[in-house]
């Protein structure tokens, strides 16, 4: 369970919000809407520990996620703008090393499985320097298949998919919510995710 | 969790491996910066073998402090850096696999090529053997220092600029012992004090540097 109570978040001398909370539950979705620069990422990024809050504090399972990080991070899958990938390697290198690095053993087997569940597996021996921007962001994707995290944060997952690609993965993430997992995402596109709560967590700017 | 860190070091190697140019540009820089100076000064095996530890130990300084700025840029900028900070392993164990790849790929090479531009220099048999000791234990300081530099620096403009100004000054102990043994050794005395001394500058960095640099790239990542 991730709880957020009275979170401020600062960045530079503007007031992005404050007094924000919410609890999240086992099998549940919380959307995070807001205009561009209203501080969806920053609030994503709040709740992965990369940035301080500048007020409130951030509990997973009654503990700050800042005190007890070693056991926060185990339980955490963060996919941000950035993709996290290597230009020079390749899709399945990747994945795999991305995997191995997030402390997971991960064989070539279930990363080619990961990449054909997405629908690039053909890209997999390709470096990712020669992808699209879609086809880079699937790669990335594919990290959720592998994925045993309860807890997804999710920063505009959608972006840059086609529709196929975007339906492949809404059904992953309804699927990782019915077994008990947890998502955060933002997205400017309405995407059909079928998850036990929805709680929408609108900031305006 | 030794995994991880192998995994890490791995990755890094292989890209320095399909990224050869970067290996290139730091030994090509530290031969030609060695080899001009003979060419400037002349042929004297006098003047070059009293110049030779400290020239010789210069260069290897910039050419391990030009390739610096990779370090970390690459993986900020790809957001590699992000899901580094985010494993659950201890962060300053996951940079020391970025700086021994680091060293290995940028220092090691400068350790194994020094006695051959030592050549240059007439330097006899004993001192090209200490001045390889003194690079194989000095080198390792100059990238753990040079990696805390490296992520202070991260993400700001100019960047190649400012690592210089504050490692350099850092780099000042390793200089002076590294270039002292060379120099003890070709006037006949012992070089083990600077050797020791060297190692001991090098231990300490090793400890704290690792951490250092942890702390400065959770700042430079928020």
């Amino acid at each position: 369970m991730l709880t957020a109570q009275g979170l401020a978040c600062v960045r530079g001398d503007r007031l992005l919000f404050k007094d924000l909370g919410f609890v999240l539950e086992a099998g549940s979705l919380l959307y995070v809407l807001g205009e561009n620069g209203s501080g969806k990422s920053s609030l994503l990024r709040m709740l992965c520990g990369l940035l301080m809050p500048g007020q409130g504090e951030i509990l997973w399972a009654g503990k700050s996620i800042k005190s007890h990080a070693e056991q926060y991070l185990p339980n955490l899958k963060y996919l941000g703008h950035l993709n996290g990938l290597k230009d020079d390697l390749t899709a399945l290198e990747n994945l795999q090393m991305g995997a191995r690095i997030a402390g997971q053993d991960v064989t070539a087997a279930a990363a080619l499985a990961a990449l054909t569940a997405i629908g690039i597996a053909r890209c997999a021996n390709l470096p990712v320097r020669v992808l699209s921007q879609g086809q880079k962001r699937r790669v990335a994707l594919a990290a959720l298949w592998l994925s045993r995290s309860p807890l997804w944060i999710l920063d505009e997952p959608f972006a840059a998919l086609d529709v196929a690609a975007t339906e492949v993965l809404a059904a992953r993430i309804s699927e990782h919510l019915a077994a008990g997992g947890m998502t955060i995402l933002t997205s400017h596109q309405d995407v059909p995710i079928k998850a036990k709560s929805t709680v929408s967590l609108s900031l305006s700017a | 969790m030794n995994q991880t860190w192998l995994t890490l070091l791995r990755r890094d190697l292989l890209l320095a491996l399909r990224r050869r140019s970067d290996i290139a540009t730091t030994l090509f820089f530290f031969v030609i910066v060695s080899s001009l100076f003979p060419l400037g000064i002349g042929p004297e095996p006098a003047v070059l073998s009293s110049i030779a530890p400290g020239v010789l130990w210069v260069a290897a300084l910039l050419a391990g402090m030009i390739s610096l700025g990779r370090l970390f840029a690459a993986d900020f900028a790809d957001g590699s850096l992000e899901q580094m900070l985010l494993a659950p392993q201890p962060l300053a164990w996951l940079v020391s696999a970025k700086i021994f790849a680091h060293w290995l790929v940028c220092g090691l090479p400068v350790v194994l090529l020094a006695p051959l531009i030592g050549l240059q220099y007439a330097l006899p048999n004993d001192a090209l053997w200490v001045l390889v000791y003194s690079l194989l234990l000095g080198t390792p300081t100059l990238s753990l220092i040079g990696a805390i530099g490296a992520a202070l620096t991260l993400g700001v403009r100019g960047s190649g600029l400012l690592v210089a100004l504050l490692v350099l000054p850092l780099y000042i102990p390793t200089l002076i012992f590294g270039a002292g043994a060379v120099a003890a050794s070709q006037h006949g005395m012992s070089a083990e004090a600077h050797l020791s001394l060297l190692a001991a500058v090098s231990l300490l960095s090793l400890v704290l540097a690792p951490l250092a640099t942890a702390a400065a790239l959770r700042i430079s990542v928020e």
